[in-house]
């Protein structure tokens, strides 16, 4: 195996993630693989199931349906612990093997951002470009602070606890 | 909104509830003593639209100057809001404790994409293998 030894030593901090405008970002990071690799990983449930959900969370992917064309609905469904299972879904708006994916993420109330996975091949190694495009620059500031939301109810729901405790 | 930003980053579920929790635990009081009002709460959404004068924000809230002051004033000490003074009009935007939500929920977002990326890279590694296996194969 020669990969191995190549290159994994001398790359640093190889995600990055940017807010390019108002309402979108961009993430990259360059895979040690062909495009074409890369590009199968991203469209075949049995290979992207490996990957999508790290397995760090507690969070599983109970079904995973892919159909990549264009016009064509993805649906993931994950559960996390004992709670309800949660839907992710949307459509395909593009699909370029092995170089291009546009995808809708449609799972909210209203329209969700769309995002364009975009591999650029260089001797044998592939840069992922994702953009994440938010409908308006609300959502995505929303999208952004519905993380800090989630927190705050987790610490109010500490606070209740501590002082119904103390109430008693 | 909430239930969906889980949905596109679930694996961020974890990070989310331990970070958070840790650092809002440290800004809670001034956070909580601000949020605690419908008004301010309000003046909150209304400058993540845009950026505004306390004039313009009394007026939007039926209330006189002083008032608006004293609400901005407290936001202001939360880190919530920032405010700069241009000649006669003070102008109100969402301040540092905003801009800090955003480094990091970009931090969480880095993270997540991060062991993703980890996890195609073994996945891609496996199939490369298998490739190079095959390959060999058809030529023997």
């Amino acid at each position: 195996m020669d990969a191995g030894k190549e290159s994994e030593t001398t790359v640093k901090s190889r995600t990055t993630v940017e807010r390019k405008s108002e309402r979108e970002l961009a993430v990259t990071r360059t895979i040690n693989a062909p495009a074409r690799i890369v590009y199968d990983a991203w469209t075949k449930p049995e290979l992207f199931r490996q990957w999508w959900v790290t397995k760090s969370c507690g969070l599983t992917l109970v079904s995973c349906d892919l159909d990549v064309r264009v016009g064509g609905q993805y649906r993931l469904v994950f559960r996390h612990g004992d709670s309800q299972p949660m839907a992710f879904f949307g459509r395909y708006l593009e699909v370029i093997p092995p170089s291009r994916l546009v995808w809708t993420n449609e799972e909210g109330e209203d329209s969700g951002p769309v995002t364009t996975a975009i591999f650029e091949e260089k001797g044998g190694k592939t840069l992922v470009i994702l953009h994440e495009l938010y409908p308006t620059k609300e959502s995505l500031d929303a999208a952004m602070a519905s993380g800090e939301k989630s927190g705050m109810d987790e610490t109010f729901e500490q606070l209740d606890e501590l002082v119904s405790a103390h109430a008693r | 909104m909430r239930a969906r930003n889980l949905l596109l980053h679930p694996a961020a579920l974890c990070a989310i509830l331990n970070l958070m929790v840790q650092s809002y635990r440290v800004r809670l009081d001034a956070s909580f003593a601000a949020l605690s009002d419908a008004t301010r709460r309000g003046v909150l959404e209304q400058l993540g639209r845009c950026d505004a004068s306390i004039t313009t924000l009394a007026g939007k809230f039926h209330m006189t100057l002083t008032g608006m002051k004293k609400h901005v004033g407290i936001l202001e000490q939360a880190g919530l809001v920032s405010t700069e003074k241009v000649g006669r009009v003070r102008t109100c935007k969402l301040g540092p404790h905003r801009l800090e939500e955003e480094k990091a929920w970009l931090e969480r977002h880095q993270q997540l994409w991060e062991s993703r990326f980890d996890e195609l890279d073994k996945v891609v590694a496996k199939l490369k293998r298998k490739e190079k296996v095959n390959g060999r194969r058809k030529r023997e």
